[in-house]
Protein backbone atom coordinates (compact mmCIF):
# COMPACT_ATOMS: atom_id res chain seq x y z
CA UNK A 1 0.00 0.00 0.00
CA UNK A 2 1.47 3.42 -1.07
CA UNK A 3 1.82 5.37 1.80
CA UNK A 4 0.42 9.28 1.02
CA UNK A 5 2.14 12.16 3.13
CA UNK A 6 -0.19 14.46 5.83
CA UNK A 7 0.48 17.35 7.64
CA UNK A 8 -1.19 19.32 10.03
CA UNK A 9 -1.33 21.66 13.47
CA UNK A 10 -1.51 19.37 16.53
CA UNK A 11 -2.07 21.16 19.54
CA UNK A 12 -0.16 24.30 17.82
CA UNK A 13 2.87 21.80 16.81
CA UNK A 14 3.25 21.46 12.76
CA UNK A 15 3.19 17.74 12.35
CA UNK A 16 4.18 15.76 8.78
CA UNK A 17 3.78 12.09 8.64
CA UNK A 18 3.61 9.45 6.06
CA UNK A 19 0.64 7.20 6.41
CA UNK A 20 -0.83 4.34 4.83
CA UNK A 21 -3.68 5.39 2.55
CA UNK A 22 -6.69 4.68 5.15
CA UNK A 23 -5.31 5.12 7.95
CA UNK A 24 -7.66 6.81 10.57
CA UNK A 25 -6.25 9.80 12.12
CA UNK A 26 -7.02 7.83 15.61
CA UNK A 27 -4.03 5.21 14.58
CA UNK A 28 -2.10 8.78 13.11
CA UNK A 29 -2.14 10.29 16.56
CA UNK A 30 -1.29 7.26 18.73
CA UNK A 31 0.77 5.33 16.69
CA UNK A 32 3.19 7.48 14.67
CA UNK A 33 3.11 10.85 16.47
CA UNK A 34 2.29 9.37 19.77
CA UNK A 35 -0.03 11.28 20.94
CA UNK A 36 -2.14 8.59 23.43
CA UNK A 37 -4.68 11.15 24.80
CA UNK A 38 -7.42 9.76 22.07
CA UNK A 39 -8.96 6.60 23.32
CA UNK A 40 -9.89 3.61 20.56
CA UNK A 41 -12.54 2.38 21.83
CA UNK A 42 -15.73 1.07 20.02
CA UNK A 43 -13.75 2.23 16.71
CA UNK A 44 -17.67 2.98 15.96
CA UNK A 45 -18.33 6.19 16.31
CA UNK A 46 -20.66 5.18 19.46
CA UNK A 47 -18.31 6.01 22.31
CA UNK A 48 -16.79 8.88 21.97
CA UNK A 49 -13.35 8.23 23.61
CA UNK A 50 -11.42 9.24 20.44
CA UNK A 51 -13.33 12.57 20.23
CA UNK A 52 -10.93 15.37 18.98
CA UNK A 53 -11.27 18.90 18.05
CA UNK A 54 -10.52 19.72 14.43
CA UNK A 55 -10.95 23.04 13.05
CA UNK A 56 -13.13 23.73 16.09
CA UNK A 57 -15.29 21.21 15.53
CA UNK A 58 -15.69 17.95 17.89
CA UNK A 59 -14.92 15.09 15.45
CA UNK A 60 -14.80 11.05 16.13
CA UNK A 61 -10.55 10.17 15.11
CA UNK A 62 -11.81 6.59 14.47
CA UNK A 63 -13.88 7.10 11.65
CA UNK A 64 -11.93 10.18 10.31
CA UNK A 65 -9.04 9.02 7.61
CA UNK A 66 -5.92 11.13 8.30
CA UNK A 67 -5.48 12.42 4.93
CA UNK A 68 -8.71 14.31 5.34
CA UNK A 69 -6.85 16.23 7.24
CA UNK A 70 -4.11 18.34 5.51
CA UNK A 71 -3.79 21.43 6.74
CA UNK A 72 -6.24 21.35 9.71
CA UNK A 73 -5.89 22.75 13.30
CA UNK A 74 -6.19 19.41 15.58
CA UNK A 75 -6.73 19.81 19.26
CA UNK A 76 -6.69 16.51 22.13
CA UNK A 77 -6.69 16.61 25.60
CA UNK A 78 -2.53 16.21 25.60
CA UNK A 79 -2.25 19.91 24.61
CA UNK A 80 -4.51 21.52 27.04
CA UNK A 81 -1.88 22.01 29.99
CA UNK A 82 -0.25 24.64 29.59
CA UNK A 83 3.37 24.72 31.32
CA UNK A 84 2.36 22.02 33.64
CA UNK A 85 -0.37 23.99 34.70
CA UNK A 86 -4.12 22.14 34.07
CA UNK A 87 -6.89 23.24 32.24
CA UNK A 88 -9.64 24.19 33.93
CA UNK A 89 -11.44 21.57 32.61
CA UNK A 90 -8.75 19.02 34.05
CA UNK A 91 -8.47 20.41 37.34
CA UNK A 92 -12.17 20.28 37.83
CA UNK A 93 -12.41 16.51 36.68
CA UNK A 94 -9.80 15.75 39.21
CA UNK A 95 -11.44 18.01 42.04
CA UNK A 96 -14.36 16.44 41.12
CA UNK A 97 -13.85 12.59 40.75
CA UNK A 98 -15.24 12.48 37.21
CA UNK A 99 -12.63 10.41 36.43
CA UNK A 100 -12.70 6.39 37.47
CA UNK A 101 -10.92 4.47 34.88
CA UNK A 102 -10.29 7.50 32.78
CA UNK A 103 -10.37 5.83 29.54
CA UNK A 104 -13.74 8.02 28.33
CA UNK A 105 -11.91 11.24 30.09
CA UNK A 106 -9.86 12.46 27.05
CA UNK A 107 -13.26 12.35 25.10
CA UNK A 108 -15.18 14.10 27.40
CA UNK A 109 -12.83 16.90 28.27
CA UNK A 110 -12.61 17.91 24.33
CA UNK A 111 -16.34 17.59 24.59
CA UNK A 112 -16.59 19.80 26.98
CA UNK A 113 -13.88 22.09 25.80
CA UNK A 114 -15.98 22.57 22.32
CA UNK A 115 -19.04 23.34 24.73
CA UNK A 116 -17.30 26.20 26.61
CA UNK A 117 -16.23 27.78 23.73
CA UNK A 118 -19.25 28.44 22.27
CA UNK A 119 -21.36 28.35 25.38
CA UNK A 120 -19.30 29.85 28.76
CA UNK A 121 -21.86 29.56 30.82
CA UNK A 122 -24.48 26.09 29.85
CA UNK A 123 -27.09 25.09 31.40
CA UNK A 124 -26.99 21.30 33.03
CA UNK A 125 -28.66 21.08 29.60
CA UNK A 126 -26.19 21.98 28.06
CA UNK A 127 -23.48 19.93 29.19
CA UNK A 128 -25.82 16.39 28.54
CA UNK A 129 -26.48 17.41 25.42
CA UNK A 130 -22.60 17.83 24.44
CA UNK A 131 -21.28 14.87 26.57
CA UNK A 132 -24.49 13.06 24.63
CA UNK A 133 -21.26 10.96 22.21
CA UNK A 134 -19.41 10.02 24.83
CA UNK A 135 -20.05 6.90 27.06
CA UNK A 136 -18.58 6.20 30.73
CA UNK A 137 -19.18 3.17 32.18
CA UNK A 138 -18.06 4.14 35.82
CA UNK A 139 -18.87 7.59 37.05
CA UNK A 140 -22.63 7.69 36.17
CA UNK A 141 -22.18 10.41 34.82
CA UNK A 142 -23.07 12.65 37.32
CA UNK A 143 -19.75 14.11 38.58
CA UNK A 144 -18.74 14.49 35.05
CA UNK A 145 -21.28 16.34 34.71
CA UNK A 146 -21.10 18.63 37.81
CA UNK A 147 -17.33 19.09 36.90
CA UNK A 148 -18.15 20.79 33.62
CA UNK A 149 -20.41 22.97 35.29
CA UNK A 150 -17.67 23.85 37.76
CA UNK A 151 -15.13 24.75 35.22
CA UNK A 152 -17.50 26.92 33.55
CA UNK A 153 -17.92 28.57 36.79
CA UNK A 154 -13.89 28.70 37.25
CA UNK A 155 -13.31 30.20 33.94
CA UNK A 156 -16.13 33.04 34.78
CA UNK A 157 -14.57 34.11 38.06
CA UNK A 158 -11.20 34.02 36.08
CA UNK A 159 -12.97 36.03 33.33
CA UNK A 160 -14.53 38.91 36.02
CA UNK B 1 -7.58 -3.33 7.11
CA UNK B 2 -6.64 -1.77 4.30
CA UNK B 3 -8.23 1.11 2.40
CA UNK B 4 -7.09 3.20 -0.51
CA UNK B 5 -8.62 6.37 -0.74
CA UNK B 6 -8.94 8.79 -4.19
CA UNK B 7 -9.79 12.17 -3.55
CA UNK B 8 -11.36 14.07 -6.66
CA UNK B 9 -12.42 17.83 -6.93
CA UNK B 10 -15.34 16.97 -8.93
CA UNK B 11 -17.97 14.76 -9.19
CA UNK B 12 -17.69 13.36 -12.88
CA UNK B 13 -14.48 12.36 -12.15
CA UNK B 14 -15.47 10.68 -8.93
CA UNK B 15 -18.48 8.89 -10.24
CA UNK B 16 -15.88 7.13 -12.78
CA UNK B 17 -13.63 6.01 -9.87
CA UNK B 18 -16.89 4.50 -8.20
CA UNK B 19 -17.68 2.28 -10.78
CA UNK B 20 -14.45 0.30 -9.90
CA UNK B 21 -15.65 -3.38 -7.65
CA UNK B 22 -14.87 -2.29 -3.54
CA UNK B 23 -15.33 1.37 -4.23
CA UNK B 24 -17.52 2.97 -1.52
CA UNK B 25 -18.24 6.32 -1.48
CA UNK B 26 -16.72 8.55 1.39
CA UNK B 27 -19.25 11.75 2.91
CA UNK B 28 -18.62 12.18 6.58
CA UNK B 29 -16.71 8.40 7.33
CA UNK B 30 -20.13 7.85 9.64
CA UNK B 31 -20.59 4.60 7.65
CA UNK B 32 -18.29 3.42 5.30
CA UNK B 33 -15.26 4.26 7.92
CA UNK B 34 -17.45 2.49 10.75
CA UNK B 35 -17.90 -0.84 8.19
CA UNK B 36 -14.24 -0.58 7.73
CA UNK B 37 -13.26 -0.52 11.56
CA UNK B 38 -15.88 -3.66 11.77
CA UNK B 39 -13.58 -5.71 9.67
CA UNK B 40 -15.79 -5.35 6.37
CA UNK B 41 -13.89 -6.49 3.81
CA UNK B 42 -15.79 -5.34 0.83
CA UNK B 43 -14.56 -2.57 1.01
CA UNK B 44 -11.67 -1.80 -0.24
CA UNK B 45 -11.15 1.83 -1.86
CA UNK B 46 -12.99 4.82 -0.81
CA UNK B 47 -13.98 8.17 -3.13
CA UNK B 48 -14.25 11.14 -2.44
CA UNK B 49 -14.62 14.34 -3.80
CA UNK B 50 -13.53 18.00 -2.23
CA UNK B 51 -15.78 20.72 -4.69
CA UNK B 52 -17.27 22.78 -2.05
CA UNK B 53 -20.61 23.46 -3.74
CA UNK B 54 -21.59 20.05 -2.61
CA UNK B 55 -21.42 21.37 1.29
CA UNK B 56 -23.97 24.44 0.31
CA UNK B 57 -27.41 24.95 1.94
CA UNK B 58 -29.58 27.26 -0.37
CA UNK B 59 -32.62 28.85 0.45
CA UNK B 60 -35.27 30.68 -1.79
CA UNK B 61 -38.64 31.09 -2.61
CA UNK B 62 -39.88 28.11 -0.03
CA UNK B 63 -37.56 25.46 -1.67
CA UNK B 64 -34.48 24.11 0.07
CA UNK B 65 -31.29 22.90 -1.40
CA UNK B 66 -28.84 20.41 0.62
CA UNK B 67 -25.85 19.75 -0.65
CA UNK B 68 -24.77 15.95 -0.22
CA UNK B 69 -22.34 16.89 2.42
CA UNK B 70 -24.47 19.30 4.81
CA UNK B 71 -23.84 17.74 8.04
CA UNK B 72 -26.62 17.71 10.46
CA UNK B 73 -24.97 19.77 12.55
CA UNK B 74 -25.09 22.75 9.68
CA UNK B 75 -28.77 21.87 9.59
CA UNK B 76 -29.16 22.07 13.16
CA UNK B 77 -28.23 25.05 13.62
CA UNK B 78 -29.19 26.87 9.99
CA UNK B 79 -31.50 29.87 11.01
CA UNK B 80 -33.83 28.89 8.32
CA UNK B 81 -34.23 25.20 8.49
CA UNK B 82 -35.81 25.54 11.97
CA UNK B 83 -38.34 22.43 10.57
CA UNK B 84 -36.08 20.43 9.52
CA UNK B 85 -33.60 21.03 12.83
CA UNK B 86 -35.00 18.50 15.27
CA UNK B 87 -34.62 15.68 12.42
CA UNK B 88 -31.18 16.43 12.38
CA UNK B 89 -30.60 16.94 15.88
CA UNK B 90 -32.25 13.17 16.28
CA UNK B 91 -28.96 12.24 14.61
CA UNK B 92 -25.83 11.05 16.99
CA UNK B 93 -24.34 12.80 19.43
CA UNK B 94 -22.51 16.20 18.60
CA UNK B 95 -19.35 14.50 16.78
CA UNK B 96 -21.44 12.26 14.83
CA UNK B 97 -23.58 15.74 13.50
CA UNK B 98 -20.14 17.23 12.39
CA UNK B 99 -19.59 14.05 10.68
CA UNK B 100 -22.82 12.83 9.08
CA UNK B 101 -24.32 13.98 6.26
CA UNK B 102 -27.10 14.25 3.89
CA UNK B 103 -26.11 12.07 1.44
CA UNK B 104 -25.21 9.75 3.22
CA UNK B 105 -28.09 9.61 5.77
CA UNK B 106 -29.50 8.54 2.55
CA UNK B 107 -28.27 5.52 2.18
CA UNK B 108 -28.29 4.44 6.05
CA UNK B 109 -29.46 1.11 7.00
CA UNK B 110 -32.20 0.81 9.40
CA UNK B 111 -32.22 1.46 12.42
CA UNK B 112 -29.83 4.86 11.24
CA UNK B 113 -30.80 7.33 8.75
CA UNK B 114 -33.65 9.28 11.01
CA UNK B 115 -33.02 12.75 8.78
CA UNK B 116 -33.94 10.33 5.74
CA UNK B 117 -37.33 9.74 7.16
CA UNK B 118 -37.38 12.99 7.52
CA UNK B 119 -37.21 13.74 3.92
CA UNK B 120 -39.15 11.06 3.37
CA UNK B 121 -42.39 12.71 4.50
CA UNK B 122 -40.91 15.62 2.97
CA UNK B 123 -41.30 14.32 -0.66
CA UNK B 124 -37.78 15.27 -1.30
CA UNK B 125 -36.51 14.97 -4.83
CA UNK B 126 -32.87 13.85 -5.04
CA UNK B 127 -30.50 15.13 -7.05
CA UNK B 128 -27.86 12.49 -8.82
CA UNK B 129 -25.45 13.16 -11.68
CA UNK B 130 -26.97 10.74 -13.66
CA UNK B 131 -30.64 13.13 -12.62
CA UNK B 132 -33.05 13.80 -10.45
CA UNK B 133 -35.65 11.15 -8.83
CA UNK B 134 -37.72 11.00 -6.53
CA UNK B 135 -36.96 9.75 -2.72
CA UNK B 136 -39.14 6.90 -3.09
CA UNK B 137 -37.59 5.24 -5.66
CA UNK B 138 -34.16 6.31 -4.81
CA UNK B 139 -34.64 4.61 -1.66
CA UNK B 140 -35.92 1.58 -3.75
CA UNK B 141 -33.11 1.39 -5.83
CA UNK B 142 -30.41 2.76 -3.41
CA UNK B 143 -28.56 -0.92 -3.16
CA UNK B 144 -27.18 -0.76 -6.62
CA UNK B 145 -27.21 2.55 -7.53
CA UNK B 146 -23.82 3.44 -8.67
CA UNK B 147 -24.76 7.25 -9.50
CA UNK B 148 -23.58 10.13 -6.46
CA UNK B 149 -26.41 11.99 -5.07
CA UNK B 150 -25.03 16.14 -5.34
CA UNK B 151 -27.98 17.16 -3.57
CA UNK B 152 -31.48 16.84 -1.98
CA UNK B 153 -34.49 19.58 -3.05
CA UNK B 154 -36.88 20.09 -0.45
CA UNK B 155 -40.00 21.99 -0.76
CA UNK B 156 -39.81 24.01 2.78
CA UNK B 157 -42.32 22.96 5.45
CA UNK B 158 -44.23 25.23 7.51
CA UNK B 159 -43.35 24.23 11.14
CA UNK B 160 -47.04 23.61 12.03
CA UNK B 161 -47.84 21.02 9.49
CA UNK B 162 -44.29 19.21 9.86
CA UNK B 163 -43.95 16.82 13.00
CA UNK B 164 -41.22 14.39 13.14
CA UNK B 165 -40.80 12.03 16.20
CA UNK B 166 -37.34 9.68 17.33
CA UNK B 167 -37.98 7.08 19.77
CA UNK B 168 -34.75 5.48 22.06
CA UNK B 169 -34.74 4.15 24.62
CA UNK B 170 -31.39 6.58 25.77
CA UNK B 171 -31.73 9.85 26.27
CA UNK B 172 -30.61 12.76 24.60
CA UNK B 173 -28.73 10.23 22.29
CA UNK B 174 -29.58 6.91 21.87
CA UNK B 175 -30.43 4.72 18.19
CA UNK B 176 -34.37 4.22 17.28
CA UNK B 177 -36.64 1.85 18.36
CA UNK B 178 -38.30 3.54 15.82
CA UNK B 179 -38.67 7.52 14.35
CA UNK B 180 -42.01 8.95 12.20
CA UNK B 181 -42.07 12.18 10.53
CA UNK B 182 -45.03 13.19 9.33
CA UNK B 183 -46.33 16.42 6.57
CA UNK B 184 -49.92 17.13 7.38
CA UNK B 185 -52.08 19.74 6.03
CA UNK B 186 -55.27 20.68 7.86
CA UNK B 187 -58.60 22.74 7.01
CA UNK B 188 -59.47 25.47 9.01
CA UNK B 189 -61.68 23.74 10.91
CA UNK B 190 -59.02 20.97 11.66
CA UNK B 191 -59.71 17.96 9.30
CA UNK B 192 -56.51 16.56 7.31
CA UNK B 193 -56.86 17.12 4.09
CA UNK B 194 -53.15 15.61 3.30
CA UNK B 195 -51.43 13.14 4.92
CA UNK B 196 -47.65 11.83 4.43
CA UNK B 197 -45.78 9.87 6.72
CA UNK B 198 -42.78 8.43 7.02
CA UNK B 199 -41.16 5.13 9.01
CA UNK B 200 -38.35 4.80 10.32
CA UNK B 201 -37.24 1.21 11.45
CA UNK B 202 -40.23 -0.58 10.18
CA UNK B 203 -37.93 -2.02 7.33
CA UNK B 204 -34.68 -1.71 6.24
CA UNK B 205 -35.18 1.59 4.87
CA UNK B 206 -37.54 4.46 5.55
CA UNK B 207 -40.72 3.93 3.90
CA UNK B 208 -44.23 5.26 3.80
CA UNK B 209 -47.46 4.40 6.00
CA UNK B 210 -49.68 4.54 2.76
CA UNK B 211 -52.53 3.07 4.59
CA UNK B 212 -52.53 5.25 7.91
CA UNK B 213 -52.21 8.43 5.69
CA UNK B 214 -55.30 7.37 3.58
CA UNK B 215 -57.22 6.80 6.78
CA UNK B 216 -56.30 9.66 8.02
CA UNK B 217 -58.05 12.13 5.09
CA UNK B 218 -61.04 14.05 6.20
CA UNK B 219 -60.67 13.23 9.92
CA UNK B 220 -59.91 15.52 12.78
CA UNK B 221 -56.66 14.61 14.65
CA UNK B 222 -58.81 13.48 18.00
CA UNK B 223 -58.32 10.58 19.19
CA UNK B 224 -61.33 8.66 18.38
CA UNK B 225 -60.61 10.31 14.89
CA UNK B 226 -57.77 8.81 14.07
CA UNK B 227 -58.12 5.51 15.44
CA UNK B 228 -58.19 3.78 12.21
CA UNK B 229 -55.15 5.74 11.14
CA UNK B 230 -53.07 3.99 13.72
CA UNK B 231 -55.01 0.63 13.44
CA UNK B 232 -54.13 0.77 9.89
CA UNK B 233 -50.13 2.01 10.58
CA UNK B 234 -48.64 -1.88 10.74
CA UNK B 235 -49.98 -2.64 7.16
CA UNK B 236 -46.64 -3.14 5.33
CA UNK B 237 -44.66 -2.80 7.65
CA UNK B 238 -41.50 -5.01 8.08
CA UNK B 239 -40.02 -3.87 11.07
CA UNK B 240 -36.08 -4.68 12.01
CA UNK B 241 -34.88 -6.81 14.76
CA UNK B 242 -31.10 -5.65 16.63
CA UNK B 243 -30.01 -5.05 20.17
CA UNK B 244 -32.45 -2.32 20.44
CA UNK B 245 -35.91 -3.97 20.13
CA UNK B 246 -37.13 -6.76 18.16
CA UNK B 247 -39.51 -6.27 15.12
CA UNK B 248 -42.38 -7.34 17.47
CA UNK B 249 -41.95 -4.92 19.92
CA UNK B 250 -41.33 -2.43 17.61
CA UNK B 251 -44.72 -3.54 15.38
CA UNK B 252 -46.53 -3.04 18.75
CA UNK B 253 -45.68 0.42 19.72
CA UNK B 254 -45.78 1.93 16.39
CA UNK B 255 -49.57 2.86 16.60
CA UNK B 256 -48.57 4.28 20.07
CA UNK B 257 -46.08 6.94 18.92
CA UNK B 258 -47.81 7.59 15.79
CA UNK B 259 -50.75 8.48 18.28
CA UNK B 260 -48.43 10.45 19.88
CA UNK B 261 -47.04 12.60 17.38
CA UNK B 262 -51.10 13.11 15.84
CA UNK B 263 -52.21 14.56 18.90
CA UNK B 264 -49.42 16.20 19.78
Amino acid sequence: MAKVPVQFTLNGSEKAEFVESGTTLLHALRDKIGDTSPKGGCHQGTCGACSVIIDGELRLSCLTLAETCGGADIRTTAGLAEGGVLHPLQRAFLDGFATQCGFCTPGMIMAAKVLLDHTPNPSREDVVEALSGSICRCTGYEPIIQAVLAAARANSQNAA
Amino acid sequence: MSLALQTFSSVKDANAALQAAGTRYLGGGTLVVRAANEGDVSVSSLVRVTDPGLSQIAVSGGKIRLGTSVTMAAIARHPELTALAPAARAVGGPAIRNMATVGGNLFAPAPYGDFAVALLALDTTVVTEAGEVPIETFLADRDTSRAIVTAVDVASPKAESFRFLKVSRVKPKGVSVLSIAALLELAPDGTVTSARIALGCMADRPIRALAAEKALLGCKLTPQEIAPALAAAGEGIAPITDPIASAWYRAEVLPVHLGRLLLD
